[in-house]
């Protein structure tokens, strides 16, 4: 009874510690008033792209040929583009498939550099050399370009334009974390660990990764919004996802032909991608200010 | 010095030799015969023979590496499927096109950057830092591709001060250059205007101003020199960058650059063209990499590598 009370009251203690951190992170945070822009416009973004479908009586695919190139109406609050579908609706289904695209390749992209960064970092000689020797090769490919090669491969489309920008991310995750790895490796706690007789797995993924993850969050952050620029660029050139998608760089590749005439269906998709990289730029410099101060200095 | 480029060029020998297998490999990683990627699906069956006859595909994967290799490096980067021109030609005509916007942005981004770094720095905390600083903010989150068509929306198609396609003129390449260097401005700006405060804090400084040097001195002589150290580097390695970012550019204004018979040449399966294309602009981007080192060691000597 003692001690289940005990266990109960650390509990208690714990969880209060953990409200204290997410208080004070959000005290800090809050003073960058444009990172709390940023943050709201991003949760703006993702509740539109949620709820989106309620919000609209439209079809972002569907033609409607009579109703094409109308004005901005109370109907239509950005009017209609060359096909008669509503512009308001397609950019709000773009943002879901923006969104998907940054979240799941910005994940794969950590993933595979954790993998890569890890073991690079963990293990060291040979293994490391080889590794980083295979991460300069891809960055090698500047830019864009890297995702166009992969593109090139596997075919457009919104799961090979994911696999691309992923692709795309792995090098700087792997960079950040095999530093990480290699500074806590050698402190007292993993040696340890070693001692205790834990996996290598276990002490890279359990033990490091934990105290790695700041500049990773970081990272991640400033690269969801590179995410969204890569993949919206690589369907602007007609590599990425393809019409009749709403995805934002395929309808700025559409509107291109109708720019003297209806200009508005190149501005609305281009202020949408423009605002959401902005929020995650502004977000992602709080973040390192709150989480990495000393990579503000850098 | 000289021992430090040997090193610098004996490191870069694997990686171009990765790149070099990454790019031969592409047409044997898309899943089906690579003769029938190449020359479409319609094609009868003699075509797909005299397509892997032509393209070398019937010779072992090694032996088909190492001439891929050998011809790339006496300058042959295969045929066009398309046009049946040599592709080694076909990038000559485009590439004084890209290197000219590449160059331009590069100049524009690094002139217009370290200006508005520098007079923000300057002004710290003041309207012009904070309307600086906006405006670079804006030029780094904003899509080129998208700058790209609000500049042709405004300055072409309302106001009419530039052509809208095409680069017959030096004035269609102002538009371009503008649209592809706006980014890197936006972030040389932050760079310049964070490197400026931080030297502006350096001992010497201080020293300075307690000789009794005019303010102007200080900042353009003993500062800017300092300040503009890593950013000299940045603006290198973007330009590098810039190259292969040209690709949106001339997309938007139908420029016949390299980015652009790139894509055409992925539309159209053309994979000469596309393994030729990518392996130059990936071993340009090295070389310019080791052109920026070097010259990096060269104006600050501080500088070590391991």
């Amino acid at each position: 009874m003692g001690s289940q009370s005990q266990s109960l009251n650390n509990r208690i203690k714990k969880s209060s510690t953990k409200k204290k951190s997410v208080l004070l992170f959000w005290k800090r945070f809050s003073k960058r008033k444009v990172s709390v822009f940023g943050l709201v416009t991003i949760l703006l973004f993702i509740l539109l792209s949620t709820i989106g479908p309620l919000l609209t009586p439209y079809d972002p695919v569907d033609q409607n040929l009579i109703n094409n190139f109308q004005s901005p109406s109370m109907g239509h609050w950005l009017g209609t583009d060359n096909l008669g579908r509503d512009l308001l609706t397609r950019v709000i289904y773009g943002a879901r498939i923006s969104f998907q695209i940054s979240i799941v390749s910005v994940g794969l992209g950590l993933l595979g550099g954790l993998i890569l960064g890890g073991i690079s970092g963990y293990y060291g000689k040979k293994i490391d050399t080889i590794i980083m020797r295979f991460i300069d090769i891809m960055l090698a490919f500047p830019g864009i370009l890297l995702a166009i090669a992969i593109v090139a491969v596997l075919g457009n489309g919104v799961l090979n334009t994911m696999i691309a920008v992923a692709i795309f991310t792995i090098p700087e995750f792997a960079r950040i974390f095999r530093g990480s790895v290699i500074s806590i490796k050698e402190q007292e706690y993993i040696e340890a660990s070693k001692a205790i007789g834990f996996s290598d797995f276990k002490i890279i993924f359990r033990h490091i990764t934990p105290n790695a993850l700041s500049p990773l969050i970081v990272q991640a952050t400033q690269l969801m919004g590179t995410s969204i620029l890569i993949a919206s660029g690589l369907s602007f050139i007609g590599l990425g996802v393809q019409p009749p998608n709403p995805e934002w760089g395929a309808m700025l590749s559409g509107a291109r032909e109708y720019l003297s005439t209806y200009s508005m269906l190149a501005i609305a998709p281009g202020v949408a991608i423009t605002l959401v990289v902005l929020s995650f730029s502004l977000v992602g410099d709080g973040l390192r200010d709150v989480l990495d101060p000393q990579l503000k200095n850098k | 010095m000289g021992r430090f480029i040997f090193q610098r060029v004996l490191q870069v020998i694997p990686v171009l030799i990765g790149v070099a297998i990454l790019v031969f490999s592409m047409l044997h990683l898309i899943p089906g015969d690579p003769a029938r990627l190449v020359v479409g699906i319609e094609a009868t069956k003699e075509t797909i023979e005299i397509a892997r006859e032509n393209l070398g595909l019937n010779k072992p994967l090694y032996e088909q590496f190492f001439s891929f290799i050998g011809n790339a490096l006496i300058g042959d980067l295969g045929t066009s499927v398309q046009s049946g021109a040599p592709v080694t030609e076909e990038l000559a005509k485009r590439i004084p096109i890209t290197a000219t916007i590449a160059l331009g942005a590069t100049l524009f981004a690094a002139f217009f950057g370290m200006l508005g770094g520098i007079i923000a720095a300057i002004r710290q905390n003041k309207f012009t830092d904070n309307a600086i600083m906006v405006i670079a903010l804006l030029a780094v989150s904003t899509p080129s591709y998208f700058l790209g068509l609000l500049l042709l929306i405004i300055f072409s198609l309302h106001l009419g001060w530039f052509p809208v396609f095409g680069v017959d003129t030096p004035m269609h390449y102002v538009l371009p250059i503008v649209t592809l260097g706006a980014q890197s401005m936006g972030l040389i700006a932050r760079m310049t205007r964070s490197s400026m405060l931080d030297v502006i804090r350096q001992d010497y400084i201080r020293t300075a101003r307690a000789k009794g040097l005019p303010e102007r001195v200080i900042i353009y002589l003993h500062g800017l020199k300092n300040a503009l150290i890593p950013v000299v580097t940045i603006i290198g390695l973007r330009f590098g960058g810039l190259l292969a970012g040209t690709v949106l550019a001339e997309i938007v204004f139908s420029v016949p650059g390299v980015g652009r018979y790139l894509v055409d040449a992925i539309l159209a399966r053309d994979y000469p063209v596309v393994q030729g294309t990518i392996l130059l602009v990936a071993c340009i981007f090295v070389l310019i990499n080791i052109i920026v080192d070097v010259t990096y060691k060269l104006v600050d000597p501080r500088i070590r590598y391991e």
